[in-house]
């Protein structure tokens, strides 16, 4: 994250603040770069400062300090109607005056396109989206789902090399939204345009983006691909917010190289992976996923009791709560393969986990 | 399978009729279901339905009624015996019988002096002859005069009346007779668009000086457009802030625009007259700042300019609460997305804003023109003379001429043109896009 410019940097925050009110900062040195054609997620709680950042980038908020780039172009004093950025809001914002397709055709009016190509280029959006046969109604005629098909087609039909979207699927029940999380992935792919993702929905941000940035108290946490940051999360906000987590509170007693030997409250200690901890007496919270975790299996450098609190049977997988290192919210994940280990209330049984599935991470939070 | 035999019957051919399961049709079931219902709700509306019908609809219809019928020729009235007498009975039987233009003869006077007579009695000359100086100025005096003298007439009575009055042989006069003879007659409809009848009976222009309610009718017209769109030119802008700024913001803000609400239209209007009178509050800061000298005072009230001030204040709350109920709701994305959509500030408010507010808009509009097109006390107390709107002069013919059917044609000209702006407001705009809160 350096704040030099470089070459193939698309869209580019180079230390950005933002202060709505002169006193706290909504956005802290925010540096960001992303190269053409990626798809990019800001994903964080409500709060976090993602929707800020996505809005100075549209144009609609003003950077308080700092460079936003898009292309080599310095953006901050062009107003938003000449950025060329196409943005899909939370609520589709179609116009009601208008149909369907005086909507999509109204960026195209506006950039004073003739009739018939105006037209034309419509009609090719509507197809894009299986929407084809819906130009002549009024956007309170449609669904939930037909609405946010228009207003993404409306968002891309004039072209534009960037598209923001800003918690687009946020009004759609479960079903549709994973539907329409597929499409606009595969819009992303076959069009080949860059786009800057809002959502606070974690597996929407890994189900789709090629990187997410994690944000947390106006400052990105992470910025990684969602693999890395599912199975590699820098820090304990990260490795809390995306996905499920067990945390082990300690001390560092010895530190050799990656591997750190902690000291947990009931005198017991565990071998962890060294990612975001202090030097040798220093706090840290070693986290644990649950699928990682196995039960009944090989004895191992960190193998210890726990005991059954509750079974919860999911069907491909049975969730289990154990009492483990005193910790009464250690979770573990049992898959319903054959032959797995039938646990039952109250038994105590033994759980392991690798050196490095165990990572010792900042203690805060 | 249960839900088979649950929708069987309505899947039944449309042509049998459907039943309940004890075989009675369930239209009849349905509505017998529903006439609880029904009574109780309509019992809860009577109350409402009763106030307006007796409030309302029965006073337009009434003046609906007067604007075209007037029997003061025809009938009187005593009034502390509410006894009714037919008048001018003999006069009407000989307009019956001789068409319209025949010269009044011997009969004819005859007649009317026996009607004459009979008016004497009932003191009814006054009335008689108010109803024929409504067509005819300066005839009430000869009823009475020639009522007086009606019993010491001898044939024949042609020269006789003549000789009390040749204003008798008048043909016009006759004409009126004849007209007010039958109590129902559109000769009120014609006075109030400064029309009359000749002898002939065919529709002219009264004379010029005396054309009045046309003048007035545009007037009233053109200045109520004009404080409308005055109202609209300052109550956008107002509503666009009340809509779009903070909460506790914009609740001061609407205390200011309802504050007019909440103070006396008598203390509005006097306090006006305070600011704008040539000796009051602006003119008097004019002169001492040297804008005016203190011979050039403009006279702002007692005239066409008062009025307009006076009733565009007093009208504003009613434009810029509809455009506020309208524009509240309008996220700030649509205007965002279009901006993001490569539109400029202006176009985005011109293409996606204003259509939005259209309902209000029309709302605002409608409901200030149409209070601006009867108002009275505002134009009575500030408007001079020629501030005076139409409805000064229904009521100075309700309470001083008296001439109620001419009042009542008046306004009937003014709720018409209302209720056909309000139709062509539904052709252009929708009525249902209408939004008053």
């Amino acid at each position: 994250m350096a704040s030099t410019v470089s070459t193939d940097a698309f869209v580019e925050f180079d230390r950005v603040q933002k202060s709505y009110d002169g006193e706290t900062l909504v956005v802290k040195d925010l540096n960001l770069s992303m190269p053409k054609g990626e798809f990019l997620t800001m994903l964080g709680p409500s709060g976090s400062g993602k929707t800020t950042c996505l809005m100075m980038l549209a144009g609609f908020e003003t950077a308080t300090h700092g460079e936003i780039r898009l292309d080599g172009r310095e953006i901050n004093n062009i107003p938003p109607h000449k950025r060329g950025i196409g943005m899909v809001f939370q609520n589709y914002a179609l116009f009601p005056h208008m149909t369907v397709a005086e909507n999509l055709a109204f960026p195209l009016e506006v950039r004073g396109m003739g009739k018939s190509e105006r037209e034309d280029r419509v009609q090719r959006a509507l197809d894009m989206v299986q929407m084809g046969d819906f130009g002549g109604r009024r956007p309170a005629q449609l669904s939930g789902g037909q609405q946010q098909r228009i207003a993404l087609a409306r968002a891309l039909v004039f072209d534009p090399a960037l598209v923001l979207m800003d918690e687009p699927l946020g009004a759609l029940d479960k079903q549709l939204r994973e539907h329409m999380q597929y499409e606009i992935k595969h819009l992303h792919e076959n069009l080949g345009i860059t786009v800057v993702y809002v959502t606070h929905d974690q597996s929407e941000a890994l189900t789709m983006s090629d990187r997410v940035a994690v944000f947390n108290d106006g400052v990105i946490q992470q910025l990684a691909p969602p693999d890395e940051l599912y199975e590699r999360p820098d820090n304990s906000f990260v490795a809390q917010f995306i996905g499920e987590n067990n945390r082990l509170h300690g001390k560092v007693i010895n530190r050799a190289g990656d591997a750190v030997l902690v000291q947990l409250p009931d005198g017991k200690q565990c071998e962890a992976l060294a990612v975001n901890c202090g030097e040798t007496g220093a706090e840290t919270l070693i986290s644990v996923r649950p699928e990682r975790v196995n039960v009944g299996g090989a004895a191992g450098p960190n193998t210890t009791e726990g005991r059954v609190l509750e079974l919860i049977y999911l069907g491909d997988h049975i969730r289990c709560r154990m009492n483990v290192h005193g910790n009464d919210d250690f979770i573990v994940k049992v898959p319903n393969a054959a032959g797995h280990k039938h646990l039952s209330l109250g038994e105590t049984t033994q759980v392991t986990w690798a050196t490095e599935d165990a990572r010792a991470l900042d203690p805060i939070s | 399978m249960a839900d088979v035999s649950l929708t069987s019957p309505i899947s039944a051919p449309t042509g049998a009729a459907l039943t309940t399961a004890d075989g009675k049709p369930l239209k009849a079931a349905l509505a017998s279901a529903q006439a609880r219902a029904k009574r109780r709700a309509f019992f809860l509306v009577l109350p409402l339905l009763l106030f307006v019908l007796i409030t309302f609809i029965v006073p337009i219809g009434q003046m609906l009624h007067r604007s075209v019928h007037n029997n003061s020729f025809t009938e009187h009235r005593d009034f502390g015996t509410n006894e009714r007498t037919p008048i001018m009975t003999n006069l009407g039987a000989w307009f019956d019988e001789n068409p319209a233009g025949t010269e009044p003869d011997e009969a004819a006077y005859a007649a009317l002096v026996a009607d004459l007579r009979g008016l004497r009695e009932l003191r009814a000359q006054g009335q008689v002859g108010t109803r024929i100086n409504y067509d005819v100025s300066g005839t009430r005096s000869l009823f009475t005069k020639s009522a007086r003298r009606a019993e010491r007439l001898e044939p024949p009575f042609k020269e006789a009346l003549l000789d009390v009055d040749e204003d008798w042989a008048d043909p016009e006069l006759w004409r009126a007779m004849r007209d007010a003879s039958s109590p129902y007659t559109l000769n009120f409809y014609l006075a109030a668009v400064d029309l009359t009848r000749d002898e002939t009976g065919a529709v002219v222009q009264v004379n010029e000086n005396r054309r009045v309610y046309v003048t007035l009718f545009i007037r009233t017209l053109l200045l109520s457009a004009l404080i409308t769109g005055l109202c609209f030119l300052l109550g956008f802008p107002v509503a666009h802030l009340l809509a779009t700024l903070p909460l506790r913001y914009s609740n001061l803000l609407m205390i200011l625009v309802l504050l007019p609400f909440w103070t006396s239209l008598l203390v509005r209007t006097t306090s006006w007259i305070v600011l704008l009178q040539s000796q009051g509050v602006v003119n008097d800061t004019m002169v001492a700042l040297g804008i005016i000298g203190d011979d050039g005072r403009v006279q702002m009230i007692y005239n066409q300019i008062g009025t307009i001030i006076a009733m565009t204040h007093i009208l504003l709350p009613f434009m810029v609460l509809p455009l506020y109920s309208v524009m509240r709701p309008i996220d700030p994305s649509y205007v965002r997305a279009a901006r993001s959509l490569g539109a400029s500030s202006w176009t985005a408010f011109r293409r996606v804003y204003l259509p939005q507010t259209v309902p209000g808009i029309g709302a605002g509009s409608l409901l200030v023109f149409i209070l601006a097109v009867g108002y009275y006390i505002t134009p009575a107390l500030v408007g001079g003379s020629s501030g005076q709107l139409i409805s000064n002069l229904i009521a100075f013919h309700m309470q001083d001429s008296l001439n109620w059917s001419l009042a009542a044609a008046l306004a009937s000209l003014l709720l018409g043109g209302v209720l056909i702006l309000y139709w062509l407001y539904d052709r252009l705009v929708g009525i249902d896009n209408l939004k008053l809160g």
